[in-house]
């Protein structure tokens, strides 16, 4: 009997504490927010690159015969640039890991700088293109994909700018309240394999 | 369970519930936060545009009362056709299934909001602009490709209202997705802490199985009408084989959704049938963890059967042979859920009210329609009956048998829960009577007309079928009158209905240990779990030797 009494006053413990963490301490769910929205994009681009490959195969000849070839020089940068902004975009955390706030602004500048670098290559490898988006089918979806890919770009640059802006307000972001830096930093490292998937879709395996 | 008297001596409870403020009727049209107001919101939209899609359809059946295009132009029939499929689908079932899962959801598990208050308030607001996007296409040719929107011709077929459809059709999944990603965190993160997986009610394992699927198969299709929008004005050919592209590729990408999307429709109405049969049954749900993993498994399969859709599109036989095996498969989870219900219901106390009555419409016509689903995953038969009215027939009677009549169960079911309120029965059995005669007199006979060769979405057709064809009209015609007593019933019980206590049918599950409607914030304090939510009628004599379930269930009862 005893030992039911004891186990009670310990189940009753135990919920008094539940009901404390349930009000006061409202738990966090963002990032695994995150996570189900990343997972949801991710199929848009896994659409546009299955259509892509329904098309290489069922083509007789893919690209269309005609069309120029892909300057590959400007892409392999970017594809560099991009890459490496990602272990850029990583010191940032890390320094704020450490409560080094101008270290993550430092180090999230320059990412920012490195992915409006590669907009800049992809634009102008949009304008110096030998084919237009209504060309042929090949090139209609690599106007597509690539476009589609680098409105995300613009949406993670936009991400780390406005990380940035907030960032001049003390105390806004902190080794224990960081939850907008973590989440542009998954957001640009998924940007940044979806391009790998797409380099060597679109550019490579031609 | 030891806790049960517990929340009585609890001193958390003062101080806290004056906090609360009034509900106000306001509320109902600003941006609020609140779950149960989003609930209630997506619940009134969705039937605003159920009755806008309904009377497109009586215009519909009225021209097809006669073989000649006589009452409408056949290229307005086109539109009129387009657009109903097109709000039926996506402004009244799959809101409708979204009010339920925010209503009901954080009450279920014991939670104060969902996870994201403010991103599912933005989902329930990108509704309404959906809508009066697409209704505007009225004004300027509505598209008329069919709610399929297949190419080429969707892109020969009026540039404008075709490009409104992709646009609101794109505004109403990002809706969707967002509402999935609530709903999937809310379930995982947000349970009251003795409330492991397998002790959540029915409704949040079905909403789980519709969310992966939302969040799996709307993306496909948003990028395929991404394209198809491409197709539209920039002048490109993915879709069009003038210009060396392919229709086909439409097809997949855009069955890779919309086959999904059957699942999205049903699945949360299965989550309802399973809570409201054993509450008027008074009996435990048959096969608690066989209806609950059956739901995953269809999202499963349902992912991996979307060129049954195609096979007339000239789909190559291997891969005909392996959409035809897996589509047939699905029939077995899909059993053994009809099953479950029927030995929840075999030798119940039934009380036959609204609610039961809609739910057990719900599996008779639902299982014709799962019927005939098998008889269609047949390649030879699918051939002989494609784009023919079986297969209207068909797809009203899981969409129209299953979804809504599983909706309007949930509607008397919770309706004390959401107003406070006590519905009338008399009129909510007739509601019930009218809509099933009408309804069967409406879709049965399609099949037969299906099967003679009658085509479907066409406004003119062969004299042969007037006969049947006028069944269907006078049917769809009773379905009309039978939303009356619904309405009436509805505005007069919100107004002059009987107040409703805590839990008119002594029911288990959490959402009824709190008041009707439940105050902001849901709970006065955290609700216990003291049972099962299906345990009905097995513990009789007592929980823990002392006190007996009636007991209890009245004490929670009488506290309203």
């Amino acid at each position: 009997m005893q030992s039911s009494t004891l186990d009670e006053s310990k189940v009753a413990l135990n919920y008094h504490q539940a009901i404390e963490t349930a009000h006061h301490g409202h738990p966090d769910h963002r990032m695994f927010g995150v996570f189900l929205f990343l997972i949801s994009d991710s199929m848009t681009f896994l659409g546009f690159f299955a259509a892509f490959l329904i098309y290489r195969s069922i083509m007789p000849a893919w690209p269309p015969e005609g069309t120029p070839e892909l300057e590959l020089l400007v892409p392999i940068i970017n594809t560099a640039i991009l890459v490496s902004s990602s272990f850029v975009m990583h010191k940032g955390q890390a320094a704020l890991k450490k409560d080094d706030v101008s270290g993550l602004q430092f180090w999230f500048g320059l990412t920012a700088l490195m992915g409006i670098a590669f907009l800049l290559g992809q634009g102008y490898e949009y304008f110096h293109a030998e084919f237009g988006l209504t060309t042929n089918l090949f090139t209609s979806c690599f106007f597509a994909v690539t476009g589609f890919h680098g409105l995300h770009v613009t949406v993670g640059v936009l991400l780390i700018l406005s990380v940035l802006w907030r960032s001049r307000q003390e105390g806004k972001y902190s080794s224990t309240s960081h939850f907008g830096v973590e989440a542009a930093e998954i957001y640009w490292h998924f940007v940044d394999v979806i391009w790998l998937v797409l380099f060597v879709l679109v550019y490579l395996i031609n | 369970m030891t806790t049960s008297t517990e929340p009585k001596t609890n001193p958390i409870q003062d101080g806290h519930s004056s906090e609360h403020r009034e509900r106000k009727w306001q509320d109902y049209f600003t941006f609020s936060t609140d779950h149960k107001v989003i609930g209630i919101q997506y619940l009134v939209t969705a039937f605003f545009f159920y009755f806008v899609g309904g009377a497109l359809a009586e215009v519909m059946r009225t021209e097809l009362a006669t073989p000649d295009p006589d009452f409408v132009q056949p290229e307005f029939y086109n539109q009129l056709m387009t657009m109903h499929g097109t709000i039926m689908l996506f402004l009244w079932i799959i809101p409708a299934g979204a009010a339920f899962a925010n209503y009901l959801i954080p009450l279920m598990i014991g939670a104060e909001d969902m996870a994201f208050p403010r991103l599912n308030a933005v989902a329930f607001w990108m509704i309404p602009p959906g809508g009066i996007l697409l209704l505007s296409s009225f004004f300027n040719g509505a598209p008329q490709a069919g709610w399929t929107s297949y190419p080429p011709l969707s892109i020969v077929s009026g540039k404008s209202g075709e490009e409104i459809w992709i646009l609101s059709i794109l505004l109403l999944g990002t809706s969707s997705i967002l509402g999935a990603m609530n709903f999937v965190t809310t379930i995982f993160k947000m349970r009251i802490p003795d409330m492991d997986i397998h002790s959540m009610p029915l409704f949040c394992w079905s909403m789980l199985a519709t969310s992966a699927l939302i969040l799996l198969g709307t993306p496909v299709l948003a990028a395929a009408l991404i394209l198809l929008s491409f197709d539209l004005i920039a002048g490109t050919s993915f879709f069009n084989p003038a210009g060396g592209g392919d229709p086909i590729v439409y097809q997949h990408m855009f069955w890779f959704y919309s086959h999904p999307a059957v699942y999205i429709m049903i699945l949360p109405f299965f989550g309802v049938i399973s809570e409201v049969l054993p509450v008027h049954a008074r009996k435990p749900i048959f096969g608690y963890r066989a209806i609950a993993y059956s739901s995953l498994a269809i999202s499963f399969l349902g992912l991996i059967v979307w060129a049954h859709h195609m096979f007339t599109s000239g789909t190559p036989g291997w891969l005909r042979m392996f959409f035809m095996a897996t589509t047939m498969i699905i029939a077995v989870p899909t059993g053994i859920k009809v099953f479950s219900w029927c030995a929840t219901l075999w030798g119940g106390k039934l009380n036959l009210n609204s609610a039961l009555l809609f739910g057990i419409g719900f599996l008779s016509s639902f299982l014709i329609g799962g019927l005939s689903g098998v008889m269609l995953a047949a390649v030879p038969f699918d051939i002989h009956v494609h784009d023919t009215y079986f297969i209207v027939g068909h797809f009203h009677y899981v969409l129209f048998g299953g979804s809504v009549f599983g909706l309007f169960a949930g509607v008397y079911h919770w309706f004390p829960k959401m107003s406070g309120k006590m519905v009338n029965e008399t009129l909510g059995r007739l509601h019930f009577i009218l809509t099933f005669i009408g309804f069967n007199l409406t879709f049965l006979p399609m099949h037969q007309l299906g099967l003679q060769g009658m085509n479907r979405r066409i406004a003119l057709y062969d004299p042969q079928f007037q006969t049947i064809n006028m069944i269907c009209t006078i049917g769809s015609y009773i379905l009309a009158v039978s939303t009356f007593p619904f309405i009436i019933n509805i505005v007069w019980s919100v107004f002059k209905g009987k107040k409703a206590p805590r839990n008119p049918w002594s029911a288990l599950t959490l959402e009824w240990q709190t008041a009707s409607p439940p105050i902001i914030e849901n709970f006065e304090e955290e609700p216990v779990l003291w049972a099962g939510p299906y345990e009905y009628g097995i513990d009789t004599e007592s929980i823990d030797g002392n006190e007996s379930v009636e007991e209890m269930l009245a004490e929670v009862g009488a506290e309203s």
